[in-house]
């Protein structure tokens, strides 16, 4: 009996470890994330337009129907990049998201203040190595440092009311993901 | 003979409670520091890089992105305020106020977190969309068949899933909520 128990507890305390792994592997193991399902639709570096949820299916889960949404899928093994976005009537969004999915940044319409919501993704290794004079002169340009080389930027309009969808995919197809010219 | 029998119950005891458990918390939205308020859940964290481990696991799962913090938050609701699990061949009654946020959309989504079919083509509310009272309290009927007022259409589904977002809020990992934060309660009724 008590030999049962004592296999019983090691089990137990194996299966722990078992646990605490596999969660801590699964982000890194995993072929369905948000960034593998957008790799077959956005290219690298360049703002794609993501079909709007259906009850049919969706590019991501959890979509929100009431924003049209537009992904750029970013590299920054060549240099830097510069995103532009212009700002919809009602509500705009620009997040930042790591190669497996951790949201690192964020700025919506209001915080931007401009017409327009723009700036310099680097990694930090890249944002060291920028002539000095140019990060103090340009005191109003925006450098947000990337964790990782690679990631997602996920651009959101909203549309309060149906009828204004095409306004809000209309303003997110202007907007805007370049490399910066070194 | 004994010590292999033991070992090989030891690690299958291993393997299917270890297994079991992380089965178990990527399919249940398993993650540290969530605030309620009735039967709506957030995890604010989650839109953060603090971001937990088990919120990191069921996201990477289950494909989805996180409202990032600085855009929003996103409350789920998958019970009534009494505990019932939300039913869409059930009328359910969504009714109070909602915490400050610019704008807010709720949402009515299947487990798998697909939009639900139905005729009149309407999985939302925008906050703009809505009809209010004189004091800005509002109603919203979540049922099968048509409702005067504000209707969100269930198409009959049995499991259904509610999320409520609000976009440019002060509400965040900080909020004291049941003070700071109201949020619309869920009353489920006429179940077949």
């Amino acid at each position: 009996m008590i030999r049962l128990a004592l296999w019983l507890t090691g089990g137990a305390l194996l299966g722990g470890i078992v646990h605490l792994s596999t969660v801590l592997m699964l982000p890194t193991s995993a072929t369905q994330d948000a960034y593998s399902r957008l790799t077959p639709l956005a290219p690298v570096n360049q703002v794609v337009l993501l079909p709007a949820p259906t009850p049919e299916g969706s590019v991501l889960p959890f979509m929100d129907p009431a924003f049209a949404t537009a992904v750029c899928r970013y590299d920054l093994t060549g240099g830097s990049l510069k995103l532009t976005a212009r700002l919809s009537l009602a509500y705009t969004s620009v997040s930042l998201y790591t190669r497996n999915g951790v949201a690192y940044y964020a700025i919506n319409d209001r915080a931007a203040g401009h017409r327009t919501i723009e700036f310099d993704l680097m990694t930090a290794e890249q944002h060291s190595q920028l002539p000095e004079e140019e990060d103090v002169t340009a005191a109003d340009r925006l450098i947000v440092d990337s964790p990782t080389l690679t990631g997602l930027i996920v651009l959101r309009a909203l549309a309060p009311e149906p009828g204004l969808m095409p306004s809000a995919v209309d303003t997110l197809m202007q907007a805007r993901c370049r490399r910066t010219p070194p | 003979m004994r010590l292999l029998l033991g070992v090989l119950f030891a690690l299958i005891i291993a393997a299917s409670s270890g297994l079991g458990a992380t089965w178990f918390a990527v399919t249940h939205a398993a993650a540290f520091g969530p605030i309620r308020v009735g039967a709506w859940t957030a995890w604010p964290k989650t839109g953060t890089p603090d971001i937990d481990p088990y919120a990191r696991a069921t996201m990477a799962r289950n494909g989805g992105l996180p409202v990032a913090s600085g855009d929003g938050i996103a409350f789920f609701a998958r019970v009534d305020d009494a505990g019932r699990r939300l039913d869409g061949r059930c009328e359910i009654l969504l009714e109070g106020l909602t915490p400050a946020a610019r704008f807010w959309t709720l949402t009515l989504y299947d487990p798998d977190g697909r939009l639900i079919v139905n005729a009149a083509d309407r999985y939302a509310f925008t906050s703009q969309e809505i009809t209010r009272q004189a004091d800005g309290h509002f109603a919203i009927a979540i049922a099968p068949r048509a409702r005067a007022g504000n209707w969100l259409p269930t198409g009959g589904v049995d499991h259904i899933i509610l999320v409520l977002r609000l976009y440019d809020t002060p509400v965040g990992a900080a909020t004291r909520i049941g003070r700071e934060a109201s949020m619309p309660s869920i009353t489920e009724s006429g179940c077949p």
